[in-house]
């Protein structure tokens, strides 16, 4: 096995769905003891052209090599056998296991299950790359950045040194992320190919040797890191020159819009999502919040769309003369009878927002097909909207008969966005509006957000980057475990600072 | 490394959409092989001569006139209850009910025609009857639709329980009403003046009862696909979530349209008792309920393409019933053809959604 002869080739490789092309005729090197990025926009077929090593799908044509052998891959066990692992973006854990046996999990060994000497095999890796993780930990009792650890060495213990990540850092922190990476250089320090899948350009500054690029499914080339930068990656992955700042026009006639006091929320099972949160919502404006995922963000977007029971506290919507009216104890249509002209765009788009199965007008229905007296429904005028948000927006798709689950993620997006801001809210709210959104895409939904800040709408922004919340938002409110760990302005916000915010109340500071 | 390395046989693909055209040409392919089958196992169980079976089978459709009309009832009745079933398959409440929802809308026509036969004018009788009978299949409905909407109970169990009840509520009353007593069976009600008994229209006196369903089947599909209340079933159905969003009350959508679906029931069991049969029984509903899950299935939930698929599995019930009497052959071998074709035609779906690719044997060279 020379050391000069890749890890794996990938050699011609197509795959389609349908009529969807995923990837075309792609080659692909990948080498030991190098961290190679793979970037590409949404759709771009990244995930596809991996799921083909580790074995969850099948090329339709196109070879792959394994240390100069050829080989064929038809399940993530025979994946396995070559030595490829690849760590999903949704972890595959059992949740009532510990991390041992999650990681032990399906593995056919000789004998009784040892769960002691997996458990000391798994401390001798941990020891070796630098991980932190405690094999008797049930998984329920993890942080999201545990439970990829445990992904992690679950791949290792059996033994891969080809090891995929698709996305890991899109749930991190900012410290985490670091954590992450000095043991990924760990294991390239011990020879192993590492493929890493991501968004975050700055990222791939920092931690990769190589970076190829996908566009719409076919291969575009490679570069050294070193020897490129953001910009020239981003083209390259777009196939035109962009721009890469964020807008943030100055915030014009602020007034409070929706005030929040001493909200508290607990969930069904008693869990304790929001203590004590008290900001306010300001018209012109673009309030930013940051947090670890799952520190209370959808409650409290939730909450405010009167969509989750409130434990304590008040949320009271201010309108144009300042009388103040209170919005908690109302479901949906209540809010929209106080006239409060409300919009959310949720998580979940095609589980919340949007329905899948339905077409574009009938999802543009969706908020207004309650007008008239007639027990019949209009379709002509969502049906112009739908027209005109596919004008307006760009939105790609087949016709206005297209099921929305069809399109694509940013397209998706788009219509939710379109339908939302269609009714001239006053208040929009939306979370991670653009997660899993590619570059393009995202900048058209920055665009959006603020030519209604400019109109004076008051919009609340849920985001994951870091470094967009910095740029967009006028103001960045940091929950850390439900609770609000501070309020920052966005211009001259530090990324540090916030990062330690989300995970210690206060930034860790005595206050 | 000296894994030998190998190429899957065949592995499957999704389709793009297909036109319908092609859709159909799956189908049909579908249904012209079950009937190869068919005609096989036929031979290979029986010994006799398929093509004369499918004959005698088109013959219990359609021989006679009277055959034909009550082909027609069969499908009416069998298209009544799948209609009723759509609202609230469309919103993934499934309604096993409908056994249940019919026979005891058909006791409160029954107890009707006996407490009341002589007491009011008959289309005063016949109005109460409607009324009566679609409101015991709305509460029969309502009742486990309560539960969901308020405590999220599985619906499935609690509409199949509700089938026992009212199968017993209606041999209770049989015995009550028996006629003459100790015969365990009620008989005609009342015969010598035909109270209660729905007049004959047109040719036949199954004619009326098509005629009612051909026009809710209209009204079903206007329901459906242009009321506002169809468009709220069906957002509730695909994402209670996104109903919440919007603002629809989930609760109240899941019991009204329950209500209705209950209510369509129960007049299936008003066609049934003072329509055709004139009297009650336990076996008066004859496993409708379930065939009709069926038969809105294959039509996908389409009140247009649920004519077809009724007909479809009345065929083979008139048709297995004169094979079973001409050969005596027993009822069983109508059964398995019935469940031949079914596999054959829900198969079919798998190839309209899925292509399959084999191994191309040139691709096969060296390692």
């Amino acid at each position: 096995m020379s050391s000069n002869t890749a890890a794996v080739r990938m050699r011609n490789i197509t795959k389609t769905f349908g009529t969807t092309v995923a990837n075309h005729d792609v080659n692909l090197d990948i080498r030991r003891g190098e961290i190679l990025a793979l970037l590409g926009e949404n759709g771009s077929g990244k995930t596809t052209l991996m799921n083909m090593l580790s074995g969850i799908y099948y090329p339709d044509s196109g070879q792959i090599f394994i240390d100069g052998q050829e080989v064929s891959i038809s399940s993530p066990r025979e994946a396995f056998e070559y030595g490829i692992g690849m760590i999903h973006q949704h972890f595959k854990l059992v949740d009532v296991l510990t991390a041992a046996e999650n990681i032990v999990l399906g593995l056919k060994e000789e004998g009784r299950l040892n769960l002691a000497a997996a458990s000391e095999r798994i401390r001798k890796i941990c020891d070796a790359y630098g991980f932190e993780v405690n094999p008797d930990q049930k998984i329920y009792d993890m942080s999201v950045s545990q439970k990829q650890t445990v992904e992690i060495v679950k791949v290792l213990y059996r033994g891969a040194d080809i090891l995929i990540l698709d996305e890991p850092t899109a749930v991190l922190t900012p410290q985490e992320t670091d954590k992450l990476f000095a043991v990924l250089r760990n294991m390239k320090k011990d020879n192993k190919a590492i493929v890493i899948i991501t968004h975050k350009l700055h990222e791939v500054e920092d931690i990769s040797d190589r970076v190829a690029v996908l566009r719409r499914g076919e291969y575009v080339g490679e570069m050294i890191t070193k020897e490129t930068n953001a910009q020239e990656m981003t083209n390259m992955m777009v196939g035109r020159a962009v721009s890469l700042n964020i807008d943030r026009p100055e915030p014009k006639d602020v007034k409070d819009r929706i005030r929040i006091e001493g909200l508290s929320v607990k969930s069904e099972d008693g869990i304790q999502k929001l203590k004590d949160v008290s900001f306010a919502i300001r018209s012109g404006e673009i309030l930013g919040i940051a947090g670890i995922s799952g520190s209370g963000q959808k409650e409290l977007l939730e909450a405010i769309a009167g969509l989750q029971p409130v434990e304590a506290g008040s949320i009271s919507y201010v309108d144009d003369s300042g009388k103040a009216v209170e919005m908690i104890g109302k479901d949906p249509l209540a809010i929209q009878g106080l006239g409060v002209s409300l919009s959310f765009v949720p998580e979940d788009r095609l589980g919340m927002g949007l329905v899948g199965s339905m077409d574009l007008t009938d999802n543009m229905m969706l908020r207004s097909y309650r007008k008239g007296r007639s027990g019949f429904t209009d379709r002509k005028t969502p049906k112009a909207l739908a027209q005109k948000v596919v004008e307006d927006l760009e939105v790609v798709t087949p016709g206005l008969t297209t099921p929305v689950r069809r399109l694509s993620g940013g397209n998706v997006q788009k219509v939710l966005v379109g339908r939302e801001i269609a009714s001239a809210p006053t208040v929009l709210l939306t979370a991670y509006a653009v997660r899993g959104l590619d570059i393009n895409s995202s900048y058209t939904i920055y665009n959006l957000l603020n030519e209604q800040k400019k109109k004076g709408v008051a919009v609340v922004y849920v985001g994951e980057d870091l470094d967009v919340l910095l740029e967009l938002c006028d103001r960045i409110l940091v929950l850390c475990g439900g609770q609000v760990s501070g309020i920052v302005n966005g211009p001259g916000a530090v990324k540090e600072e916030i990062g330690l915010m989300m995970t210690k109340l206060g930034g860790g500071r005595s206050e | 490394m000296n894994k030998k390395s190998h190429t899957p046989l065949a592995h499957i693909s999704k389709r793009k959409v297909l036109p319908w055209y092609a859709s159909w040409g799956i189908r049909l392919t579908g249904i012209v092989l079950a009937f190869i089958f068919c005609a096989i196992v036929t031979m290979l169980v029986t010994g006799e001569n398929p093509i004369q079976i499918y004959a005698t089978m088109l013959y219990g459709a359609f021989g006679t006139p009277r055959k034909s009309w009550v082909m027609g009832q069969e499908t009416a009745i069998l298209l009544c209850v799948s209609l009723a079933l759509t609202p609230a398959f469309r919103m993934r409440f499934w309604n096993l009910g409908g056994e249940g929802q019919i026979l005891i809308g058909g006791l409160a026509c029954a107890a009707c025609m006996i407490l009341l036969g002589d007491k009011v004018p008959n289309a005063a009788l016949i109005l109460i009857m409607l009324i009566g009978s679609m409101a015991a299949g709305a509460v029969w409905a309502m009742i486990p639709a309560i539960a969901k909407a308020k405590w999220n109970t599985n619906e499935t169990l609690f509409t199949l329980m509700m089938n026992y009840v009212a199968t017993q509520l209606v041999a209770y009353y049989i015995i009550i009403w028996e006629v003459p007593k100790g015969s365990g069976k009620i008989g005609i009600i009342n015969q010598s003046t035909e109270a209660g008994w729905l007049p004959q229209v047109g040719p036949s006196k199954y004619f009326l009862n098509i005629l009612i369903v051909a026009i809710l089947t209209a009204l079903v599909y206007v329901y459906m696909n242009y009321s506002k209340q169809g468009y709220e079933i069906a957002v509730v159905g695909e994402s209670e979530k996104t109903a919440r969003y919007v603002g629809i009350k989930v609760e109240k959508v899941i019991i009204r349209t329950l209500i209705l679906s209950g209510a369509l029931c129960g007049l299936a069991g008003f066609l049934l008792v003072p329509g055709t049969n004139h009297t009650i029984t336990t076996t008066i509903a004859g496993g409708r309920g379930f065939t009709a899950v069926m038969v809105a299935w294959l039509a996908k939930f389409n009140p247009i393409a649920m004519i077809f698929s009724s007909l479809l599995l009345a065929f083979f019930g008139r048709g297995s019933n004169e094979i079973s009497t001409v050969f005596g052959l027993n009822q069983s071998f109508s059964d398995i053809l019935t469940g031949i074709v079914l596999f054959f035609i829900i198969g079919s779906e798998f190839f309209i959604n899925y292509q399959i690719h084999f191994r191309k044997s040139t691709a096969k060279e060296g390692k």
